[in-house]
């Protein structure tokens, strides 16, 4: 069980204009998939349209997060029992082969293998510790009272740094734009006391928003409570302050491991391996002038 | 529903849906055709309910279900058959609300014969005129020959027109019952002997349901109904888009009253209508048969006028025996001071029909010249109605065109792009239809309101000003109305009379003159003689005094306020929420509430408490307005010569009805049999397993060229088209496609057509995921891309593996996202009730690859066709 007690980076800068940390707290076990999320997100900040075409990808055909698309859901048809550490199958077909459904006197009614279908809406977790924040040389990227990260497009230059620093690949460049863009929690929103619109929209209210202390903790109860039906599958993904990003502003209540979800089992901020790179930089540095004087001292002779 | 209880329309709210203990979902893919509303299933699940998803495929509505059943198309009175067999074989029948509330008691005529004793027909069928004579379906004793005369219902009978007619009932009782449910000319047990033989194995047989799935279906509901708990039935046009999609409402009706679950809260039925107001447009309908408030139009009989017309429509027993002073009322709306007692109140104005004037009948008329001119206000039937091309060959023959739409739809731009234009098969140089396409305005340019799925008529403000010419559809009536009355004006004919006596001065507001929707509303919602806007119906009169444009409506615009734009928040109030928008009739949230106390007013259970009689008061009372006589006490008899809802007893509670019971055997109000039987659809692989008659015997196919039909069953020719194909909708896309196919962020979320098809089927056809298919049935051939998914089963059925084929219907040329429209393949097959399309269930085959271009396409599907034998 993770502890309750939220981490608030930005208690001390805004001292007296701090807010409660906000965050959502997305259910995927009451997902309907309608991507209600994704187009209110999309009209709310003018986000503009980013055809994918057909991807195959079940109902999925947005793809990923990016800086076209802040809100992604995503569909994982599954028919194998939970638990299975497999990567989701490329082509349903094969997958059908592979499991020996395609075969003579096929026998449809011995399947008791429980099908399901996964739906998920995935967004920028808002890390307590962001890769992106840590990375930007602009201070385009900021951390705002409620705790949130937000890019300031007016200030970004474009640099890219941010993109590989985030460890979800969230944070994306603008195509002809050339700035980064991502979820900004709806700041404008949050600023006059209405919550982000994909929280609205969503019609079974799988997308919670409020003060993230409180949404740690109804979700610990909807866990234990899905555990007591049966579902010991149920997880929360980003609860908790001991992971490699401090925990998440944006955590998840999943029905399977991250990775069927196509999320990063343990990720960790890159600047957490700062002191090991430095340690790596001085040591090939030492050991760089250490040949190079070893060499010149041999010359000599 | 209207014939089973006495109201069409569903009997709860979705809200309610919470309180059930167990919900079947079947016919209907909630979650994506109703986000909104799902979440009530959601709240139910989290409560502890049971939720089944029966469908043909694994839709979102199933991912979050407790259990889906994947079930053959066009086979749910079979499954739902074969619960009714369940209940009665096991006695799982909620036996004190089934004797006292429903007809189980009541003894048929002698004449009466099944499907049982005649292998698949009722008694009195008559073949060439595809018809029923009802006759031998009628309560023993009645008088045959009041029931049988002359009626309105001609072609206009069935879910539509109110199915309270028992004939001469004396105090509303039927002359022979049997309290005991024992004889055996009872309807108790008639039902019993129907579904004899609709057995686990045979529902395993039929619908492709292994038996261990359907019993725990059946007993889930069992279990999970009588005293102590409810179930509720969701539905929508996975059930209705049959060629017997009344009957299957009627299934699911008999089902929830041998169960108990009608009137009580967390049962009942929820029919889920789609459009944000298409409950609205029955209400104050659109149809051809009905006037406001499901009132029968009149017909074009010998003898007519309102006294004749009355004495056909009106039972003499319940609520319907009110429809005089519904009429006078609606007549005095539309004609005001011109319309008194001596000219019978105008009632020669209305129009009379006579015969069928329904959508497909009048494209089919359209095809063969007989047509001018058509609207098409806020519809794409080019993309949306069944055999779509044959829709968009028969607009070509019109003179003029008129369409009002927010972009330039498949239907208004037919005569330059249609698929026929490339196929040859029409010529835009050769299309003499004059295109007046005219841009409408959106919701939110406009007041007006909406009458939701639940009876709940909201209303919704204008925001901005239309852009441009864009006006709503009030403007564009309203106008046309005046310009037309102008030119008229002055003129001496008799016929145009109707039209320049009518009441049509609505005050006007704003830039664009747009009618004032408030005073509308009020018109519906009537006056009363001292011109006060009406409370309810109750004070409804014959004399003229009274004016109501829709009697059910009445009380919408109580006191003056209107009703339906009432928000209060929901936290504000108790659950049932009457203080937001206002529910018809008289605000009721759940119709038939009476039943949910037991003969003597008392809750069957503190559980499911919902209305009960308060005997210090004198009244009922309870958690919503009771669907009852306020006063009337559950121990009242009427005396001799009662009338109309006087005429029922304190323990009946369908107050539509002439018995005030619902019906389990409907000896009226329903053209194709009083108990629903399992036919095939009308294009299926199938012989019927259960009787020698296939499918149903007076359903409408139109025998045309330009409406082939698959050959079905034992045929010769059937394994052409041997798979099993259905269509049905996305969340993300909109009907026909012309409000989200023309939207970006809509558009890029479901951006191509394609097929969902079992690996199995892929297999079988060389079809690859993500690549393309060509379906085919004897109208045409379309291509989508496919989609291999197990979320689509094959399943055995009658001893052979059969594959369906799923079609998502929202693709049409234009627009940003486009594609072939699913609807080109189905053809005009129609229930005889309501004339709706059997979209839901017909055969095809697939084959990989795109289809055919040019007059190569149309060759290509007669090359199939000869070679199956089919084309008659």
């Amino acid at each position: 069980m993770s502890s309750h007690l939220i981490a608030t980076p930005s208690a001390e800068t805004y001292k007296s204009e701090s807010q409660p940390r906000k965050g959502f707290f997305t259910d995927t076990s009451v997902c309907i998939g309608c991507k209600a999320c994704e187009v209110a997100c999309k009209e709310w900040n003018h986000v503009p349209p980013d055809p994918q075409g057909l991807t195959g990808n079940s109902y999925d055909n947005s793809g990923e997060l990016g800086a076209n698309r802040w809100r992604h859901v995503a569909f994982i048809e599954q028919k194998v029992s939970v638990g299975i550490e497999e990567s989701p199958p490329e082509s349903f077909v094969e997958e059908a082969a592979r499991q020996n459904l395609v075969s003579d006197g096929l026998d449809p009614h011995a399947d008791e293998d429980g099908f399901r279908w996964l739906m998920s809406s995935d967004v920028c977790k808002h890390c307590t510790e962001a890769g992106c924040l840590d990375a930007c040389p602009t201070g385009a990227l900021f951390r705002t009272e409620f705790d949130t990260v937000v890019v300031q497009e007016d200030i970004c230059n474009g640099c890219g740094y941010c993109v590989v620093s985030c460890p979800f690949g969230v944070i994306d460049q603008r195509e002809g734009d050339g700035r980064v863009w991502k979820c900004t929690m709806c700041y404008d929103r949050l600023k006059d006391d209405m919550e982000p619109a994909c929280a609205q929209a969503c019609p079974t209210d799988s997308i919670q928003f409020g003060d993230l202390e409180e949404l740690r903790e109804r979700a610990a109860r909807r866990v234990e409570r899905l555990h007591g039906r049966g579902h010991e599958e149920a997880r929360l993904y980003g609860d908790s302050e001991d992971d490699g990003v401090g925990g998440f502003g944006a955590f998840f209540l999943l029905l399977d491991e991250p990775e069927t979800y196509r999320l990063p089992p343990d990720p960790v901020v890159p600047t957490r391996r700062t002191p090991e790179v430095w340690a790596a930089a001085l040591g090939a540095a030492a050991a760089l002038a250490g040949g190079v004087a070893a060499s010149f001292l041999r010359g000599r002779r | 529903m209207g014939t089973s209880f006495g109201r069409g329309g569903a009997t709860t709210f979705q809200q309610d849906l919470a309180n059930a203990d167990c919900i079947v979902i079947m016919g209907s893919n909630m979650a994506e055709a109703h986000p909104v509303g799902f979440q009530w299933v959601v709240e139910a699940r989290e409560r502890g309910a049971k939720v089944i998803h029966v469908d043909p495929r694994f839709t979102r509505t199933s991912a979050l279900a407790d259990l889906h059943v994947p079930i053959r198309a066009g086979s749910d009175i079979a499954f739902l058959g074969g619960i009714v067999n369940y209940i009665l074989g096991n006695g799982r029948e909620f036996r004190e609300y089934v004797q006292a509330y429903t007809n189980a008691r009541t003894i048929i005529s002698d004449d009466f014969r099944d499907t049982e004793d005649l292998d698949g027909i009722f008694s009195g069928l008559d073949r060439e005129g595809r018809k029923y004579e009802r006759d031998s379906w009628q309560y023993k004793g009645m008088d045959v020959g009041a029931s049988a005369g002359e009626r309105e219902y001609g072609e206009a009978e069935g879910e539509q027109a109110h199915g309270a007619h028992g004939g001469e009932l004396e105090h509303g009782e039927p002359p022979q019952e049997d309290e005991t449910l024992q004889d055996p000319r009872c309807v108790f047990q008639l039902l019993k002997k129907h579904y004899a033989r609709y057995t686990p194995e045979m529902v395993e047989r039929i619908c492709g349901v292994p038996k261990e799935t359907f019993l725990e279906v059946a007993e889930a509901l069992c279990e999970n109904s009588g005293r102590e708990r409810t179930s509720a039935f969701c539905y929508s046009v996975g059930w209705t888009q049959h060629s017997v999609g009344v009957q299957y409402i009627r299934t699911a009706a008999i089902v929830q009253l041998l169960l108990g679950n009608i009137g009580r809260p967390g049962g009942g039925i929820m029919a889920l209508r789609g459009h944000a107001s298409i409950q609205g447009s029955t209400d104050i309908p659109t149809l051809f048969n009905i006037l406001p408030g499901y009132l029968p139009m009149p017909h074009a009989h010998e003898q007519t006028g309102l006294d004749v017309y009355v004495e056909r429509n009106a039972p003499p027993t319940g609520f319907w025996g009110n429809t005089r002073p519904y009429m006078v009322s609606l007549l005095k709306a539309w004609w005001g001071p011109t319309a008194r007692y001596e000219n019978d109140f105008c009632f020669d104005y209305l129009p009379r029909i006579d015969k069928d004037h329904s959508h497909y009948r009048t494209v089919a008329d359209m095809e063969d010249n007989k047509l001018s001119g058509y609207f098409v206000m806020g519809e794409n039937p080019a993309v949306g109605s069944a055999n779509s091309k044959l829709q968009r060959l028969a607009l070509a023959k019109l003179k003029w065109l008129v369409v009002r739409d927010f972009d330039e739809i498949e239907t208004a731009s037919f005569w330059h792009d249609a698929p026929e234009i490339e196929t040859g098969e029409l010529k835009t140089e050769e299309i003499g239809t004059e295109v007046f396409l005219m841009p409408a305005a959106a919701h939110t340019e406009k007041d007006g309101s909406f009458t939701n799925t639940q009876r709940l008529l909201q209303w919704h403000h204008k925001a901005v000003e239309p852009e441009g010419d864009c006006r709503s559809e009030l403007w564009f009536m309203y106008h046309l109305g005046r310009r037309v009355r102008e030119k008229l004006a002055g003129s001496e004919r008799e016929r145009d009379r109707p039209i320049l006596d009518l009441t049509w001065d609505y005050p006007t507001v704003g830039p664009t003159e747009e009618p004032d929707a408030e005073a509308v509303l009020a018109e519906i919602g009537g006056f009363d003689a001292e011109r006060e806007p009406l409370p309810d119906y109750l004070p409804l009169r014959d004399d003229g005094s009274t004016t109501c444009g829709c009697w059910i409506y009445a009380g919408c615009y109580a006191d003056r306020v209107n009703q339906t734009a009432r928000r209060k928040p929901g936290r504000e109030q108790s659950w049932v929420a009457p203080e937001w928008a206002w529910a018809w009739p008289m605000n009721r949230r759940i119709l038939y509430n009476r039943a949910s106390a037991d003969p003597q007013g008392k809750p069957w259970s503190e559980r499911k408490r919902y209305i009960w009689w308060d005997a210090a008061e004198g009244e009922w009372t309870g958690e919503d307005v009771p669907d009852f006589t306020p006063d009337k006490a559950p121990d009242y008899v009427p005396e001799d010569g009662a009338k109309a809802q006087q005429a029922l007893r304190g323990d009946e509670p369908f107050i539509m009805q002439g018995d005030g019971r619902a019906w389990l055997f409907a000896p009226n109000g329903i053209v194709d049999g009083p108990l629903p039987t399992h036919y095939e659809p009308h294009e299926s692989p199938f012989d019927n397993p259960l009787y020698g008659q296939r499918a149903n015997p007076v359903r409408e196919g139109y025998r045309r060229r330009d409406n082939p039909f698959n050959p079905a069953g034992s045929e010769p020719g059937s394994d052409a088209y041997p798979y099993v194909m259905t269509t049905y909708r996305l969340t993300e896309h909109h009907t026909a496609g012309g409000m989200s196919r023309t939207l970006p962020f809509l558009a890029e979320l479901q951006p191509e057509f394609f097929c969902e098809v079992s690996p199995e089927l892929a297999r079988e056809r060389g079809l690859e995921h993500g690549g393309w298919a060509t379906i085919v049935s004897a109208r045409t051939a379309i291509e989508a891309r496919v989609m291999v998914t197990e979320r689509m089963k094959p399943l055995r059925v009658d001893g052979r593996v059969v594959h369906q084929v799923g079609l998502p219907y929202h693709w049409g040329n234009r627009g940003i996202s486009t594609g072939d429209s699913a609807n080109d393949l189905f053809p005009f097959a129609l229930d005889p009730n309501v004339h709706i399309q059997e979209a839901k269930a017909a055969t095809c085959d697939v084959r990989p690859g795109r289809r055919p271009r040019g007059p190569e396409l149309p060759a290509f599907v007669e090359r199939v066709r000869r070679e199956a034998g089919a084309g008659r």
